[in-house]
């Protein structure tokens, strides 16, 4: 926990890629968007964009490999409220999937490609970086001054 | 942990399932196992109850992808009820009211069934 300065808070949260982990995850990101005086509804928005991405991380990333390790950090200003997650596991580059089209999914029994779609849905930006071989990280962004 | 838990209730041939606290992807198992036991035992009519889900992410969304179609080839459905506006809001973000009948309450769910026997 440290504040770079008296306008940006940062916290953060490291966890073993385990879906039990995810409501710690989930509690963690409300604790802080609370703090930030966010409204109940941005702030329930934020967590399920929260849960979907560290739920892809432990599937795809760690392909349900339980020791790998997820950073959950926020970081908060009068202006946004940013969600880090960053992980060591497997590239991957969420942007190739498509937009999920419910009909479509149905009809191909498939299921996936939800979390991203409800992710960029939820918040005003959805960032992806990943090196292979080094980490992949997935940045949530929310702008405070129309949402609160 | 998240804490998550289902019921089943029997009316006759239909089945409703109540669904209790938060449905993510560690708990999307639970609910799977209760599907699949309703279908191994030929119950193919489901309500499924959201009036004490406080929370569902895609993996919860997922398991009703997984046995519509299975119920449905059966001559059975999974009608949903009950939803707070907030899990509502989440289902209708990703237009699952084009494939899922979605009821305010339980008993309008089963009387729909009863309708279309």
């Amino acid at each position: 926990m440290k504040a770079n300065n008296k306008n940006i808070k940062e916290y953060q949260l490291k966890v073993k890629s385990r879906t039990e982990n995810l409501s710690e995850i989930r509690k963690f990101i409300q604790k802080h968007a609370k703090e930030a005086g966010i409204s109940a509804n941005v702030i329930e928005d934020m967590i399920l964009a929260g849960d979907e991405a560290c739920t892809n991380v432990i599937k795809h990333a760690y392909k349900n490999q339980p020791e790998g390790e997820i950073v959950v950090k926020v970081q908060y200003s009068d202006k946004t409220f940013k969600i880090t997650i960053v992980d060591h596991g497997f590239s991957f580059n969420p942007e190739r999937i498509p937009i999920p089209d419910i009909r479509k999914s149905y009809e191909e029994k498939k299921v996936g490609g939800l979390g991203i779609y409800l992710m960029k849905k939820l918040m005003d930006e959805v960032k992806y970086i990943s090196i292979p071989g080094k980490y992949n990280q997935v940045q949530l962004i929310k702008n405070l001054n129309s949402s609160i | 942990m998240a804490e998550f838990n289902t019921s089943v209730k029997d009316h006759g041939e239909i089945s409703t399932v109540y669904l209790e606290g938060y449905l993510d992807a560690h708990t999307a198992p639970n609910l799977e196992e209760t599907f699949s036991k309703l279908i191994n035992n030929g119950k193919y009519k489901i309500v499924a109850n959201f009036k004490d889900l406080a929370y569902i992410s895609s993996a919860g969304l997922g398991v009703f992808m997984a046995f519509i179609e299975k119920v449905r080839e059966n001559d059975g459905d999974i009608k949903l009820s009950a939803m707070n506006d907030k899990v509502y809001n989440i289902f209708d973000l990703l237009g699952f009211p084009l494939l899922y009948e979605i009821f305010k309450t339980e008993d309008e769910a089963i009387k729909k069934f009863d309708e279309t026997k």
